[in-house]
């Protein structure tokens, strides 16, 4: 999260809601290890990342729900699953789960 | 008030060893206990026992230096699965301690600032240990191996690494033994097959076991035919690296034939 901080920091001293996005497990081959977080506004705009970039589109998705009151705070997770039931998945096969919250804490 | 965010904020830039646990899965999900390496804590997950039982678990992980999703049950029972807790651990940067001012130790202290250690180079020799040689090192010591690690071996771990480079008998020997007794996770020895059989012949006369020198990376690095300071250092990384993983590599330490 440590790269993350300066990017927050502008946004939340410009009063922007702030969600960030974690990876708390992966199953598989995963790009990055669980810790690796990344911080969207509500403007969309993104710090960090948690894949090689495969899934960071559709965590901003996720993240502006969150910011507009669409979503709850939980466990999204992103990867193939055998019935192909996701439409995002990681090229290398794997899957991340991430807790996707709003920074009020 | 300092909120948890702010707290864990400061300490990771001031490059203070933090957990942050959050409750993913349960009742009060993003509930947050912030647990720092001497116990301290700030936040709570909903419940004294399992803020205990959270607090106990992330001193331990803040150890080893890995994050994962830990199941409790509602106040912090094992083997139940009501409520999962993601503990994010920030453990303080690993250490790398090179003895030997040699033309090796600045590749491999170049490779280990790569790879995010804090580079400690040790000679007993002021003329080789000084700043100018090793810009890249955090801090180079003029003193002798046993003497350093007299001060700082009970701070080394499992993520910790000892790389001897001196190839003399006088430094190495000190260095190996003064390094055996604490908890580092690597201690390797450069030399050729040659230099590290007299070397085995003088630290058992010293005392040392054989079970002991099973440790001791010696040759030092991976057998990859790396014949220059950097190739050299890129060996040894990788053989820190594939140790910690747990990766069965050919070790120059495992091999019989020439080292280059």
């Amino acid at each position: 999260m440590h790269e993350i901080f300066d990017d927050i920091e502008r946004w939340r001293a410009a009063d922007q809601k702030v969600a960030i996005a974690r990876v708390v497990d992966i199953e598989g081959s995963g790009p990055r290890d669980p810790g690796a977080a990344m911080a969207v506004n509500s403007l969309g705009e993104v710090a960090g990342s948690v894949s090689g970039g495969c899934v960071e589109g559709a965590v901003v998705g996720e993240a502006l729900e969150l910011l507009e009151g669409r979503r709850e705070a939980g466990i999204t997770s992103f990867g193939y699953s055998d019935d192909d039931a996701f439409a995002v998945g990681l090229t290398c096969g794997g899957t991340i789960h991430l807790f996707i919250e709003e920074l009020d804490w | 008030m300092t909120s948890i965010y702010e707290r864990f904020r400061d300490l990771l830039r001031s490059e203070v060893p933090v957990a942050l646990a959050t409750l993913i899965e349960g009742p009060d999900i993003g509930a947050k206990l912030l647990v720092e390496e001497s116990g301290s804590t700030l936040g709570g997950l909903g419940s004294e026992q399992l803020d205990r039982v959270v607090r106990r678990d992330a001193i331990a992980m803040l150890d080893a230096g890995t994050s994962e999703v830990r199941h409790y049950g509602p106040k912090g029972e094992a083997r139940q699965h009501d409520v999962s807790v993601f503990i994010e651990c920030h453990a303080r940067r690993p250490h790398m301690v090179i003895f030997g001012a040699v033309d090796f130790t600045r590749s491999l202290a170049s490779q280990g600032k790569l790879l995010g250690f804090r580079v400690t180079v040790c000679d007993a020799r002021e003329v080789f240990a000084t700043r100018r040689r090793f810009p890249m090192a955090d801090e180079v010591v003029v003193d002798w191996p046993d003497r350093l690690l007299k001060r700082i071996g009970s701070d080394l771990g499992p993520r910790d690494a000892v790389c001897v480079l001196t190839h003399d008998a006088k430094f190495d020997v000190p260095a190996i033994i003064g390094a055996l007794p604490t908890r580092v996770g690597y201690l390797g020895a450069m030399g050729s097959r040659q230099t590290h059989e007299k070397r085995i012949k003088r630290l058992i006369e010293e005392g040392v076991t054989i079970e002991e020198l099973e440790r001791v990376r010696s040759p030092i690095g991976l057998d990859i035919g790396g014949r220059t300071p950097e190739e050299t250092a890129v060996s040894i990384v990788a053989e820190i690296i594939a140790m910690r993983t747990g990766r069965n590599v050919p070790s120059l330490s495992q091999g019989q034939g020439s080292i280059h």
